[in-house]
């Protein structure tokens, strides 16, 4: 829709900065009809285009269809659609929420989540120019919430990465400095974010992908249950752990971003079936929690320079009435070797599809059938994708798949029956986020082990499929710099113990205050 | 068998059979022969990313079906696995399909020989899967191919049998008895030429005395029942020579070219695929109720060899005449359905299998596609036995019912062919018949009697074979006399 052909909302003489503002604020505001979401979804779009060009933290801006989205939300917001309604069950989201419980809020989503009408290219040069002709169940469901999609997000390509720099697109770059790398692969959802061009951002997470750039950029990250959010639209890397996962600033925009989109879905076989509680109502809370703390996530050599505010945390919540317990969680060290079978063995079947056929790109004036698989796919991959595809062939190839595919099944069961037990002590186990703070750009791209590392303490509960947050809590000084890193304290809950993730997310967020 | 002296030849076959859903395997795209390419599609089975499959509950109690009615044992746990490989009509590069833990294991398939011995062969597994695309070559001239994804994903169960077919006949029946089944049950159409059955075979040929198996070859692209007689008798022939000139056979795929009526090497065991099979991840394994698989196995459609040993018993027929109707379940169907309306099996048998199997063979039309429905043909049995018409006047009725769809009365008062029974009638036509004979009526009275029929014959002429028979020869016994 032109622009001009745009409604304008009456004039209101007192407006507030949405970069201020929390995602629920924005759509109390724009609901109350005292602030206007094509003006927001204006500003975000252009901040998008000038601040998100300098972190390079967007492929795609999706500026026609967001105008037409705000146009219809004013629209609704003067219908009176917003007022006292529960949220539609159309989209079958069983979790409780308010009608246009997003409305008018701009939100940024990683380039892996498919959106029609824009490309999405999982930051790889294979589907730079493929726009899927469906939406992803998450999209519908925030478009239904009355959220305002302003772009799509740069990446790690294909999800595999843990610093954003594997990107086709480039790298992105950390708010704080531009040398630093904002983690990944969810990068530039959290650089968006970080830097105050949407309030919250989907981004995903295989075994930390959302987490350790929460962490580095100091937002709350979560990574929901396993199937607890829909799959259908996400492009596949590791099928058996992938989840959509939500960044915001505060505790509370966290859980309302989540509660839009979690819930069953027919769509996707692995979809959790069930209720979800009212997430923010039961944000304030005076439980008392049982927490874990696993001692081989200390032994960690590397954490020590996350420690202190590890410890900060831990001393807070005591003082507050929580109690602590020493557990152990022994095959914790085994989850990296474990994660690098499974899934790039997933990856390897499930980037199969990328062979210059049907769609994406295909290598120019090959006329051999094999030459041009050969060629499509070495053209169009980069070296970390195609490190692990070839990883993920070899575990899977016969003679092998029972010496290295087969006993990482099994060590993951083992590790799945370990947090259960685990959870048997306690109600929720907190562990750093990542063992450092944002390290530089270039520092591990050419040390693969040294970039896997960086999951050492996500990895353990994506294998599982139990949910995990990373909140930010305090900072740590930079090695070589002034600057102040943030960093995240990460706690991990049973099976669809999200509600408690937000508990404790809210309360260190009051405590920290 | 001297054919192959001093060689044993080992088969087993891999049927893949396409189950006649409404929809595909894992996405709600109709499943349908002959719609315009691609309009059968969708983002799952054009496997584009982030789409993901929905197992199709018919697909499995298909499956289900098969299983039971062979006498299989069914898990109640089973896996999805992706097989992996590169090809254009193979969107995803895998294919769903199941591995190391099928749905089905075991059972057996008994068929009968054309003479009439009858052989057991028993089943490795069955297993469920999804069909690939299919790549057309227009012309040699065309630098292309095109791809039609209409079939991609439609349902496919593989029905995998143990090396115990001892012949190319015993393939054979094996393959028409397997058909016979899956027709029965309602499950497949099981027209091989159409491609609703695929078979590859693995065949080895044992020399006499010797026990252990020799090396087997895979023979596929066998896409007609003859097809795949002609490509084993070529392929055990083939091994056969080779290792009577002292030569070992190799582990190759050939592929059968029926238009060359011969084998091409395809791939040897060193080029094979690995499919690096592992569990599919979108789909958790099946699991199958027991009460969900009670309720199929009661519905579950009566097979042909019961089928068989019913019809003899409950209706008296002869064995023969059983078997044709056994062997096809619509056929036995139209029988039974007719009986419920007429009961006389042996008048209805016969009908079926000269006047009605007479018919649809001129026509090529299946026993579905007759215009004469059970109902019909009863009223028309009934018809003689009420002595409306005579038996040589029904079949007259019965052609132009099959060729017209009209009713047997509307037939018989239409084209006044009702039988002449008023005795007023029939005696004047019978004098008319003794006048017109004087030297015919001399000679019966003279004791030649055989005559009887003559003048039966002279009145049936004369009245267009409308007068009922046992009232005329009445009359002519009584008037001969005098």
């Amino acid at each position: 829709m032109p622009l001009s052909q745009i409604p304008q909302i009456p004039y209101i003489p007192y407006m507030p900065d949405y970069q201020d503002m929390t995602a629920c604020q924005i759509a109390e505001y724009v609901k109350a009809g005292r602030m206007s979401a094509v003006d927001i979804a204006r500003q975000a779009l252009a901040l998008a285009q000038s601040e998100g060009h300098n972190l390079n933290a967007f492929i795609t801006l999706c500026e026609d269809k967001a105008l037409a989205q705000v146009a219809t939300v004013d629209k609704k917001v003067r219908a009176g659609e917003f007022v006292a309604k529960r949220a539609s069950r159309r989209t079958g989201n069983s979790a409780e929420i308010s009608a246009g419980a997003l409305a008018g809020v701009p939100i940024a989503v990683k380039d892996n989540i498919s959106y029609t009408g824009y490309p999405t290219t999982c930051g790889s040069k294979m589907l730079e120019t493929y726009i899927p002709p469906f939406d992803a169940t998450v999209m519908e469901r925030l478009i239904d919430a009355g959220a305002v999609i302003i772009g799509k997000t740069n990446m790690d390509e294909f999800a595999m990465g843990s610093s954003s720099e594997t990107s086709y697109f480039g790298p992105v770059k950390h708010p704080l400095d531009p040398k630093l790398s904002p983690g990944g692969s969810s990068g530039g959802s959290a650089a968006a974010v970080a830097r105050g061009i949407v309030p919250l951002a989907l981004g995903s997470e295989t075994g930390g992908s959302v987490r350790q750039p929460a962490s580095f950029c100091g937002l709350y990250g979560l990574k929901p249950t396993y199937g607890a959010v829909s799959r259908y639209g996400l492009v596949a890397y590791c099928s058996s752990s992938d989840v959509i996962a939500p960044f915001a600033r505060t505790a509370e925009d966290l859980a309302v971003l989540y509660s839009v989109i979690a819930g069953h879905d027919m769509r996707d076989a692995t979809s959790l079936a069930g209720d979800h509680p009212d997430y923010i109502s039961c944000l304030k809370t005076d439980r008392k929690f049982k927490i874990g703390i696993p001692k081989q996530y200390f032994a960690w050599e590397l954490s020590c320079q996350v420690s202190p505010v590890l410890n900060q945390a831990i001393e807070s919540l005591e003082k507050a009435g929580h109690e602590f317990y020493d557990i152990s969680l022994p095959l914790t060290n085994k989850a990296i070797a474990t994660h690098y079978i499974i899934a790039p063995a997933e990856a390897s079947s499930n980037l199969a599809r990328f062979d210059g056929v049907r769609f994406g790109f295909r290598t120019a004036g090959e006329t051999d059938l094999k030459q041009m698989y050969l060629r499509t796919r070495s053209e169009g991959f980069g070296d970390e994708v195609k490190r692990r595809i070839m990883l993920g062939t070899y575990v899977l190839s016969a003679g092998y798949y029972d010496t290295y595919y087969l006993k990482a099944a099994r060590v993951r069961e083992l590790i799945r029956r370990e947090f259960e037990n685990a959870f048997k002590e306690v109600d929720l186990i907190i562990t750093p986020t990542t063992p450092t703070p944002a390290f530089k750009l270039g520092e591990k791209l050419k040390d693969p082990l040294a970039m896997y590392l960086c999951d050492v303490f996500t990895v353990p509960s994506s294998l599982a499929g139990v949910p995990a947050i990373s909140v930010p809590f305090g900072t740590v000084p930079a090695a070589d710099s002034s600057l102040k890193l943030p960093v995240g304290v990460q706690f991990i809950a049973p099976y669809m113990g999200e509600k408690a993730l937000f508990q404790i997310a809210s309360i260190l967020e009051h405590l920290k205050e | 068998m001297t054919v192959y002296e001093g060689y044993k030849p080992v088969i087993g076959l891999e049927v893949h059979a396409q189950l006649t859903t409404d929809s595909k395997m894992f996405c709600g795209c109709k499943v349908s022969y002959g719609a315009s390419p691609n309009s059968r599609t969708c983002p799952v089975c054009l496997g584009l990313p982030g789409a993901l499959p929905i197992l199709n509950k018919k697909a499995v109690e298909y499956a289900l079906r098969m299983i039971l009615a062979v006498g299989g044992e069914v898990a109640l746990h089973s896996v999805f696995t992706r097989k992996n490989y590169f090809y254009p009509d193979l969107p995803k590069g895998y294919q769903i399909s199941q591995y190391s833990q099928p749905v089905g294991r075991g059972g057996e398939i008994k068929y009968s020989l054309e003479n009439g011995r009858t052989k057991n062969c028993r089943l490795n597994r069955i297993h469920l899967e999804e069909d690939a695309g299919k790549s057309l070559h227009p012309s040699s001239k065309e630098r292309y191919t095109r791809l039609d994804f209409n079939r991609c994903g439609v349902p496919l169960i593989e029905i995998v049998s143990e090396p115990d077919l001892k012949s190319p006949e015993d393939a054979y029946s094996y393959l028409n008895k397997l058909k016979q089944i899956l027709q029965c049950l309602e499950i497949c159409s099981a027209d091989m030429e159409k491609g609703h059955l695929r078979c590859d075979a693995n065949v080895s040929v044992l020399p006499k005395g010797k026990k252990k198996l020799g090396v087997r070859t895979e023979v596929k692209n066998l896409n007609s029942f003859k097809g795949v007689k002609r490509a084993l008798k070529y392929e055990i022939a083939r091994q056969i020579k080779i290792l009577r000139a002292g030569g070992t056979v190799k582990p190759v795929t050939l592929w059968w070219d029926e238009n060359r009526r011969a084998a091409r090497l395809m791939r040897t065991k060193e080029t094979s695929e690995d499919y690096r099979y592992f569990p599919e991840p979108d789909l958790w394994p099946l699991a199958i109720d027991m009460p969900w698989l009670d309720s199929i196995r009661r519905s579950l459609k009566e097979l042909p060899d019961h089928k068989y040993n019913r019809l003899v018993k409950q209706y008296k027929i002869r064995p023969y005449d059983a078997r044709i109707l056994a062997a096809d379940r619509l056929l036995a169907d139209y029988f039974e359905n007719v009986i419920a309306c007429y009961n006389n099996s042996r008048d209805v048998v016969n009908w079926i299998t000269t006047e009605i199997l007479g018919i649809l063979d001129e026509t090529n039309e299946s026993i579905t596609e007759f215009k004469i429905s059970p109902a019909m043909l009863a009223e028309l049995l009934k018809s003689i036995d009420d002595g409306i018409i005579s038996g040589r006047t029904a079949r007259q009725v019965f052609r132009e019912m099959a060729a017209t769809g009209n009713s047997a009365a509307r037939i018989i008062t239409s084209r006044g062919l009702r039988q002449i029974t008023d005795k007023k009638v029939l005696l004047k036509e019978v004098d008319k018949v003794i006048t017109a004979n004087p030297k015919q009526v001399e000679k019966y009275r003279s004791g030649k009697t055989a005559l009887l029929d003559f003048f039966i014959g002279e009145v049936m002429k004369s009245t267009q074979g409308r007068a009922n028979p046992e009232l005329v020869s009445d009359l002519l016994i009584q008037l001969l006399k005098k």
